[in-house]
């Protein structure tokens, strides 16, 4: 009972690690019906900038956690927002509306450019984030240790996700992107300058994926530049899991792909967590290719 | 100049590509052989891609079955490798039919997906040994060469011809089926599939047989790998590698058989002349996959077909269906 709860914690912290990603991924599939292949590389450059934030931060001779931590999200989610911008005005607008093909193949070359500058940059090794930037503290509840940096993270993640879920719902430019993802001639017609709801997405994704590879990087204590392949394509199974496009959609799917696998890793088999989270993928493409939450897209190749 | 016959340049490559190996040392003919593999791939994947459009990044799965059908084949029963060829091929085809069957009513991006999906699925399931059968992360070693006692290919201009050999059979091949009335079919597939299926096209049954038979293709290319390479591991057949064969496709010139053979010895190619930068020349591909699609989307040596779809106009298709009207790829010849 106690190992299963731990599960569900863990499961759920790695998996609103999953729904920052996800926002990321169903915005910009929302507004421009492409697969941000760049996303998850996004994720690792903000892991990436984070470090290079503390360890600055450390030769600075600043030490209280409270300005610290502040500084290195305040630092890479900024720079990854920027990032995200780049290559939104340099791989994509060139080629919006050339096709299907050729978006998707500068997505993926977007993809490579971050990960092999970030290699030329950091080098090809794992890299360690500093010691002691947060306090390794572990709740003792009814038996249990929880780590109370797992329970920051979900908080943390959540408020962001509140965050968000308001300004799309409540202020006029989260109308303006909800309106554009729907239709870009009518939104056009309605006085809607397109370009810079894309522009708007491009930073709020990205900076959302950036918070997300900061706090597994706090938590792991190490990055890889790789690291981003991987996690953005789970991230991308959790968009596609709630309905792409759909943002509590993002958010719940991230959950349940974050429970199921953490789950599966420990009842079933940890070797073959990855697996199992592309077959969930591929079996709700299969059975519901609309997501859990969904609606009924007419598809156009 | 006078223009010369095609005839003339198709010549003309032929004879280049025999004389190959007695213009260069050794170590330009395994690039060229290295080349060579990701021709096949390519040229497997052009039937998927580029004939019937559906986009795969998951092709090395595919690549891997043949692989490993070969190196477990022929390390644990002694099968000669060089029979084990068609079982390679035929254990991808399998294999490719067994995972579309479910997903083969996906359209566009999902599809992209669920092969990406597949893809990463089976490098895990080669990393996990299931079975003692693939050997984990170090894979099978000693695979052996192709040696059926009068024909043994070992030295490296033998594998140059006995690659060579097996391109010009699947550019036969694939210019024989795209004439054909599955290849018209597919034609129409790509360009409105709920047309095509309107017109009384089976789109689900053209669709699997394209995946089988792209699969096929690979799983030779994975034959050829195993025993060229003499080992297999999951590290060969990992999404990069999908990814290059579908660059290979789409900067060639998508559902264009010159294009594949052009990107291929780019891609394998300039890498080697540029040595000195090994470290950026990943980089340098990233940049060169998005300035290629800014500047000319319809890739090196674009295929007629594909031209418009690719660079067309508008978002919607209207461009695509007023190309085919005016003269472009009928489907009812």
């Amino acid at each position: 009972m106690e190992q299963f709860v731990q599960q569900v914690l863990n499961g759920l912290t790695v998996g609103s690690g999953y729904a920052l990603v996800a926002l990321g991924y169903t915005m910009v599939y929302g507004v421009l019906k492409l697969i941000n292949f760049a996303h998850g590389d996004l994720f690792m450059l903000g892991a990436y900038l984070a470090m290079t934030a503390a360890v600055s931060c450390r030769a600075a001779g600043v030490a209280s956690p409270w300005v610290v931590l502040p500084t290195i999200f305040l630092v890479s989610m900024g720079l990854v927002s920027l990032a995200g911008v780049l290559i939104e005005r340099t791989a994509y607008r060139p080629l919006r509306g050339a096709g299907r093909l050729a978006p998707v193949v500068s997505a993926l070359g977007a993809a490579v450019v971050i990960q092999n500058a970030v290699m030329l940059a950091y080098g090809a090794n794992y890299q360690v984030f500093p010691e002691g930037l947060v306090p390794a503290v572990r709740w003792a509840v009814a038996g249990m240790s929880i780590p109370v940096l797992r329970v920051a993270m979900l908080v943390l993640s959540l408020i962001l996700m509140g965050v968000l879920y308001l300004f799309i719902q409540r202020t006029t430019v989260g109308a303006a992107i909800r309106a554009t993802s729907l239709d870009h001639a009518t939104a056009r017609l309605m006085g809607i300058d397109i370009n810079r709801i894309i522009m708007v997405v491009f930073l709020i994704g990205p900076a959302l994926g950036a918070a997300s590879g900061i706090m597994i990087g706090l938590y792991y204590r190490q990055v890889y530049f790789t690291m981003g392949w991987i996690y953005g394509l789970k991230a991308f199974t959790a968009a596609i899991l709630g309905g792409i496009g759909n943002i509590p959609g993002a958010m719940v799917g991230g959950m349940i792909l974050g429970l199921f696998e953490t789950l599966a890793a420990g009842y079933i088999s940890s070797a073959w967590k990855d697996a199992f989270a592309f077959l969930l993928l591929i079996a709700i493409l299969v059975l519901r290719p609309t997501g859990l939450l969904g609606e009924r897209v007419v598809e156009k190749l | 100049m006078r223009k010369l016959p095609p005839g003339f340049w198709l010549g003309l490559a032929v004879a280049a590509a025999l004389a190959y190996p007695w213009l260069v040392n050794d170590y330009w003919v395994d690039v060229m052989n290295f080349c060579g593999i990701y021709m096949l791939l390519g040229l497997s994947l052009t039937i998927i891609v580029g004939y019937a459009g559906l986009f795969n990044l998951g092709h090395a799965a595919f690549y891997a079955v043949g692989a490993y059908t070969t190196a477990i084949l022929s390390t644990r029963f002694g099968i000669p490798s060089l029979l084990l060829m068609p079982v390679s091929a035929l254990a991808a085809a399998a294999f490719a039919y067994v995972i579309s069957r479910p997903i083969i009513h996906l359209r566009g991006d999902y599809l992209c997906v669920v092969t990406i999906g597949f893809g990463e699925i089976m490098r895990i399931a080669l990393i996990n040994n299931p079975g003692g059968l693939t050997g984990g992360v170090n894979g099978i070693i000693g695979v052996p060469r192709p040696d059926l006692g009068l024909f043994t290919v070992r030295s490296v201009d033998q594998y140059y011809y006995f690659i060579l050999f097996f391109i010009v059979l699947f550019v036969w091949g694939m210019g024989r089926l795209e004439r054909s009335r599955i290849g018209r079919g597919w034609t129409c597939i790509r360009e409105d599939e709920t047309a095509a299926e309107a017109m009384g096209i089976d789109t689900a049954f053209l669709k699997l047989l394209a995946f089988v038979l792209g699969a096929a293709g690979a799983g030779l290319a994975g034959n050829i790998y195993a025993t060229k390479m003499t080992l297999v591991a999951p590290e060969g057949f990992n999404f990069w590698e999908s990814c290059v064969m579908f660059c290979i496709v789409v900067l060639g010139g998508t559902g264009s058989v010159p294009g594949v053979i052009v990107a291929s010895v780019g891609m394998a190619a300039l890498p080697e002349l540029f040595r000195e930068f090994a470290r950026a020349r990943m980089l340098v591909f990233g940049l060169a996959m998005v300035l290629m699609m800014i500047f000319r989307p319809q890739g090196l040596w674009p295929s007629a077909h594909w031209r418009r779809q690719v660079s067309g106009p508008a978002p919607d298709g209207e461009g695509v269906r007023q190309q085919d009207r005016v003269g472009g790829a009928g489907c009812w010849k």
